[in-house]
This record gives C-alpha cells, structure tokens and sequence, in this order.
C-alpha cells in the first residue's frame, strides 16, 4: 500500500499548487502583500535589535564606574588610583561624554574623551595599527574614528574635524591619527574617540573648579567570574563620599541606556506584530473567498468518498502554501534591503543594523501563524458542508 | 442614473466575513497611523503647556539643554536688573534662578534608573508656573531638604510616597508633597529649594535663570540687551519655543517611524481591499451585466463599486478610530534624547487627527478599490451576461 500512498501525497501536492495559482490575481496581490508584511516585520526586528548593540558588543570582563547620582555628575580623577589599588582590577581607564555638534545637530555621533595612554589597551576589539595609535598618542588634539563614521563623512587620516562643543563651550579641532576596525561584527565602529587631557588642560586655565573631573571609568578586571564583588569591593571603597559610586557590568550599563527608552522599544515590538495580524487578515480573506467559491468542489470531492479531513487538508494546504511563498521572498528580500537600510545616510543613526537568525526564524514562525489562522474558518467550514447544499451552492 | 447605495451596502452586508477581514485589516494601519499622530500630538501638548509665552529662559549660549548650561550669578543678578523684567507687587524682579540636575530613580517593576530632572527653585519659581498645584502633602519648605513629586513620576517610579525620602548628595531629602503640572513636562521633574539642592551638590552657579517680561512684546529688546552686554555668555529664547525646542528629535522620531510604518502597512491593507473588490466584481459579473442592461451607464457602475470600496475603508478607519480613542488612557514615560532625561506624555486626539485619520482610510479605500471598479465599468454587456 505504500507506493499508492506516496502517489496520493504528490497528487495531493500538485493539486494544492494547482489550487493557489488558480486565481492568479488573487494569489499574487497576496504573495505581494505577504512579502511587504514579513519583510517590514523584519526590519522592525532588526530595529529592536539595533537598540541592543551597545549591549551585545560589551565584553564580560569590563565594568563601567559612574557617578551613583546619575551619569551627568562626574568623579574627581584621582578616584583612579583608588579603584586601580582594590583587588581583582586589572586596568582602569576613563572616558567623558563630549556631546558636541559637527557642523549641525543631525550629524549626531558619539565623541568620547577618552584617557589616551590606556583606554584603547582595554578594547582590543578596535582593530589598528600600532603606529596609528602612536600617533593619536602623541598629538594632543589627534582623534581616532570608527570605520563606519569616517565612511560616512568621507574622513582620512589626517583630516581635521571642528567640533562645537555644548558641554565644553568653544569650537574645538581634532585631527584623526586613527581610523579602526571592529574585530567583529557586533563591534561598533561609529564614535570619535580623543585625548581627555585635550579638554582638561582647557578646562584648568578657563573653568578651573570643572577640571580633573571624569565622567565614567572603564575598568577590566582579572577574574571575570568575581566580576560582581570586585565592583561592590569598588563601589565601598567610595561609601559615603562625596561623589559615592556605581559599579556594573558593561553590559548591564548599556542595557541602562536601552531601558530608559523601553517604551519605544515596547512600540516597535508591538507595531512589528500588528502588521502581522494585518496581513493575517489579508491571507484569510483569501482564504474565505476561495473556500466559499469551490465549495461545490468540495462537496464533489466528499461525495466521490473523500473524508473531511482531506477537504480541510486541502484549504490549510493552499493556506500554508500562500504563506511560505510569500514569506519565503520576504526573508529572502529583507537582507539585501536591510543592508541597503544601514549603508544609507538615514540608517547611520544606528551603530549596527544587522538581520539576525532569531529574526529569520521568528519570520517563518509568523509564516506558519499567518497560514494555519487564515485556514480556520475556511477550513472548518469546507470540512463540515452538507454534500447537497456544497453542490447547490453557487460561488 | 446612479446605482442606489443600498445595493451598495448590502453587497457588504452579504459577505460578513470577508467584510470584516478587510475592514479589520485596513482597521489595524488606521490604529497605527492614528495612535501615532497622537502620540506626536501629545508630545507637542505636553512641551507647550510647559513654557508660557510671557516667560524668558536664560541658558548658557551653545549649551542646548538646562542641564548642559551654567549661568554664573553675576549674569543671574544682571539679567535680574534689565528693565524689561516684570516687577510683582513688591518690586521684586520676577526672576527665578534654578538649578536642574538628573538623578537616577527606579522605575516600577525594572531594576535600572532612569534618568530624572530634578529643578531646585526659589518661591518666585512657583510664582512663574501658576500651572503647577500641590495635589496631596504640601509644598517644600523654602531653605529645607524637602522636595516634591511631579504626577508621573509619583506614578512610575519607586520610594517616592510622601514620608519617604530620597538619598543622594549625602543627604536624605524628604517628599513632602506631590503635584500636578496640568499636563506638562513638570510632572516627570522633582522639585526642591534651590540653594539646598546647590549646596548638596558643590555648585556655585545655576544652570538656567527664567523671567517673566514685563510686557510682552518687550522679547526683542530684552535680548537685544542680553546680547549688547559682553559680560554674558547666555541666551534667552521664550519659554514655550525652549521647550518645543527640547522634544524636537523625539517628535521627529516619532514622525518619520511612524510615517514609514504606516505607508507600508497600508500597502498590505489597500492589497487586500484590492482583492475583495476584485472578487466582488468577479462573482458579480452576471450582475453588472444586468445592471447595465437595465440602463445603468459605465461611469455609475464604477462610482458604485468605489463607494463599496470607500464604505468598507470608511468602516475600517472608524474601528480603528474607536481603538486608538482607548489610547488616550494611556501614559508613556521614555527617555527624551536630547534632555537625557524621562519624559512622560500621553496620546491625545484633536478633531485634526480625526479628519487625518479619515481621509487615509479613504484613500486606503479608493487606491484599493479603483482598478476592480475600473475593471467592472470596462466590461461588455454581452459577455457579461454570457458569464453566468
């Protein structure tokens, strides 16, 4: 019995195949709206993600210090020494948000002020040479750019940059002795990194009462399994002190950022999923109208002895079959479409815009969602109809 | 002749179903594109209600936010002498120097801080934002570490009951009160007396200085004052422009996602109106021949199966409408990206909105249900009927 079973599962194929294409119109203004859904779905994902970046490029063995009140207060810097000196610290460097304007406010990147001589030890991730770095070392006013930013205005080496400060008032020019590579791709390579002094020297002839002050110090640490008592053994050694400290992860620092914007990520997530109940209703007004025109079909079939179980096969195989292909562009379209995203100006807002396999995989489940939904009632009514009343019917 | 609109409507009637996968789909873009537009209502409501025209904000020039600015109180004192100050009753200049930080309070149910302004002001502050009332507690006592809770953050974050008290700067500052800023960006901010909080914190300046113009009109001349003077390094803009000026990324933001996302998921939407206007026209054929050879003409055939498909978008886009009108119970606190600070708004629908809202579902409705209709005026009367 088997090879005829066999048979009857290819006929049972070709005829669903046969089926979908029967209205051409129909199916393929579908397959379209299937492909549009799934794909911005996608993206939406991609977007989701993107707020993560930050978090999912840190590494296990760093912490971040921060002033406990919030980030905008900083710590004198001689808290340096002190948190080099308790047990388990590896390396400790720091780095101030500059917050300046290159040119106007809607080229906005990151530009750190960082402690030369040791914050790039400390992210070996930032992939150049050693003499580049050298070089960033010995210019006061020299700055080391991501690959993805000086692409993106076109900067080499040696170009100098103006930057408006708001925090630090003034006009300020930094040239880049540096360009780096992530090492991978979660690796950001979208800020502007320079010389910490550069700034405090200014600061100590203008504003003297705001010099020797740090915005966070980025500690490494020996052992990253002790990772959490080494920065309660830090956050102690500044008890009641003046500007009493916040030591976490770098990861748990980053998802600080992502958390309080958490509602827009919520949005995003919740928008991503209507648009999956929108084409849901799509497919299954697809559904429903094919069933009700081959009703008379159906009750064909079940009077020639085919059961109702091969009848509401038969609808959630066309459903299934609608979804994958249209779904199946869909995620074959989202790459090329989201890497065109991230190349454009408008996608260098954000510091990474990659398809992850979670993404994909989560397409297909809305895929098969999509179909297995669309086919309910169809199918529950195809598989129920009265062989009289299925041939009366007339579409 | 014209098709009458109860052959229309009972076309839609007829076919519950698909009626009602395609008004709900087509219901599903128009909520999106709604609860966005009121979203970015409710974001430019909030920021205006929170300046007044008559008032001044004085910030460091280039700085762009009060948190970023330092106003000396030699520049304070300056600005608090130039005539086009509005004087009270008193003559007391109608000046408020305040100091704003951020601190970091958790919000309920997550275990990380966000960011929260926190305006330390003299009495005349107060004076300044008649919109602000104490709803439960009172005030902070002038000269004390006291403070007070802004309504969102009273709702959404932790340790912030009155009786409790907060610690930071190495002092414990007790909530006294909580109050209402009528809608405005006040209640996500904690208040307390302004030298307290400067002395807790080592600052010798303020961070933004707001004044009341003694006549309205006087903006010009008073900044032309400000900029005549070389001793200041400040800038003053109007305080409900300074605020609209604070949450433009963010409306922005919200803007240009939510403009992408509803023209995309409008095109799944129209597609699908498209299809069941197509297979409307299809099993109609016989009657459109009918109706044809009844008299009807080609251009009331197609406005018949346009007005089926502008009826189906119409009764999708008040669904939706219904729905995102729920929203505007809702409040969404997030992180203004320029301030650095939480922000909290609500969604809010304006009569605008509405009509906005309508018309897109009707266009959703006539780009879907034109080529069907088009596709029905265009057929033979003979063939047609030959089709049944």
């Amino acid at each position: 019995m088997r090879p005829a079973r066999q048979r009857i599962d290819v006929y049972f194929l070709k005829l669903i195949f046969k089926n979908v294409f029967r209205a051409k119109l129909r199916s393929s203004l579908t397959i379209i709206g299937l492909v549009i859904a799934i794909m911005a779905f996608g993206l939406l994902q991609t977007v989701v993600d993107a707020w993560f970046a930050g978090a999912n490029a840190s590494s296990a063995a760093r912490m971040v210090t921060r002033n406990a009140i919030s980030l905008v207060f900083p710590m004198p810097s001689y808290y340096r020494d002190r948190i080099k000196a308790v047990p388990g610290v590896k390396a400790v460097a720091h780095s101030q948000w500059f917050g300046g304007i290159y040119i106007e406010p809607k080229n906005f990147f990151p530009q750190f002020a960082v402690d030369h001589e040791n914050f790039f030890e400390m992210y070996p991730e930032f992939l150049m040479t050693p003499e580049e770095l050298l070089a960033f070392k010995r210019d006061r006013q020299g700055a080391v750019v991501g690959r993805k930013l000086a692409d993106q205005f076109g900067w080499k080496v040696g170009d100098v940059v103006p930057i408006r400060g708001t925090i630090f008032p003034g006009e300020w020019r930094f040239t880049i002795r540096a360009i780096f590579d992530g090492k991978d791709e979660t690796t950001i390579t979208r800020q502007f990194y320079f010389q910490w002094e550069y700034i405090n020297e200014y600061l100590k002839k203008r504003f003297p009462r705001r010099a020797d002050q740090i915005g966070v110090f980025n500690i490494e640490v020996t052992d990253p399994g002790r990772i959490a008592d080494i920065a309660k053994a830090v956050d102690a050694e500044f008890k009641n002190s003046l500007a009493e400290t916040l030591t976490e992860t770098e990861k748990a620092f980053q998802l600080g950022f992502v958390a309080q914007s958490e509602a827009i990520v919520v949005a995003i997530r919740v928008v991503s999923f209507v648009v999956v109940f929108i084409i849901m209703a799509v497919v299954a007004n697809t559904m429903a109208m094919t069933a009700r025109e081959r009703l008379a079909e159906y009750a064909t079939l079940k009077a020639l002895g085919f059961s109702p179980k091969f009848v509401a096969a038969l609808v959630y195989g066309e459903a299934l079959m609608l979804s994958s292909i249209g779904a199946g562009i869909g995620i074959l379209l989202t790459l090329p479409v989201a890497s065109g995203f991230a190349n454009s100006p408008a996608g260098a807002i954000f510091a990474a815009f990659k398809v992850s396999s979670d993404t994909v995989l989560m397409q297909m489940a809305c895929a098969l969602v999509v179909g297995l939904v669309a086919a309910l009632v169809p199918g529950w009514r195809s598989a129920r109809i009265r062989i009289v009343d299925g041939l009366r019917h007339v579409g | 002749m014209k098709v009458p609109f109860s052959y229309v409507f009972r076309n839609l009637w007829t076919r519950k179903l698909t009626t009602m996968l395609t008004a709900g789909g087509m219901g599903l873009v128009v909520f999106v594109f709604a609860a966005v537009l009121m979203l970015d209502a409710g974001l430019k409501k909030t920021m205006v209600g929170t300046g007044s025209y008559d008032n001044v904000v004085f910030i460091r020039k280039a700085a762009e936010t009060e948190i970023q600015s330092g106003v000396s109180r030699e520049q304070a004192s300056l600005i608090e002498s130039l005539p086009q100050v509005a004087r009270d009753r008193d003559g007391t200049a109608m000046v408020s120097k305040e100091s704003v930080v951020l601190i970091s309070l958790t919000k309920r149910g997550q275990d990380k801080g966000s960011n929260i302004v926190t305006r330390g002001l003299p009495p005349m502050g107060l004076t300044l934002r008649p919109q602000v009332k104490i709803t439960q507690g009172r005030m902070f006592r002038p000269g004390s570490s006291e403070i007070v809770i802004g309504r969102n953050v009273f709702e959404e974050f932790e340790g912030v009951a009155i009786g409790q008290s907060l610690r930071f700067a190495q002092r414990d500052w007790l909530v006294v009160g909580t109050f209402d800023g009528g809608k405005s960006a006040f209640d996500s901010e904690v208040w307390g007396d302004c030298e307290q909080l400067m002395q807790a914190f080592r600052r010798t300046g303020f961070s933004s200085t707001i004044v009341r113009l003694a006549d309205s009109n006087s903006f010009d001349a008073l900044s032309k004052a400000v900029a005549a003077e070389v001793r200041f390094t400040v800038e003053g803009k109007r305080e409900q422009l300074f605020y609209e000026d604070q949450s433009r990324a963010l409306s922005t933001f919200i803007s240009i996602l939510g403009t992408v996302l509803s023209v995309i998921f409008s095109l799944g939407a129209m597609i699908g109106a498209a299809i069941t206007m197509y297979s409307a026209v299809a099993t109609r054929t016989a009657e459109i021949g009918t109706l044809r050879a009844l008299g009807f003409r080609r251009p009331s055939i197609l406005a018949a199966f346009l007005t089926e498909s502008l009826l189906l978008s119409l009764v999708g886009g008040i669904a939706g409408l219904v729905f995102a009108s729920f929203l505007q119970v809702l409040t969404i606190s997030t992180l203004n990206f320029q301030s650095f600070s939480q922000l909290a708004f609500g969604f809010v629908l304006t009569p605008k909105i509405v009509v906005q809202t309508l018309i897109f579902s009707l266009i959703m409705g006539f780009v879907g249900g034109f080529l069907p209709a088009f596709k029905a005026s265009r057929m033979k009367i003979v063939d047609s009927l030959r089709a049944a």
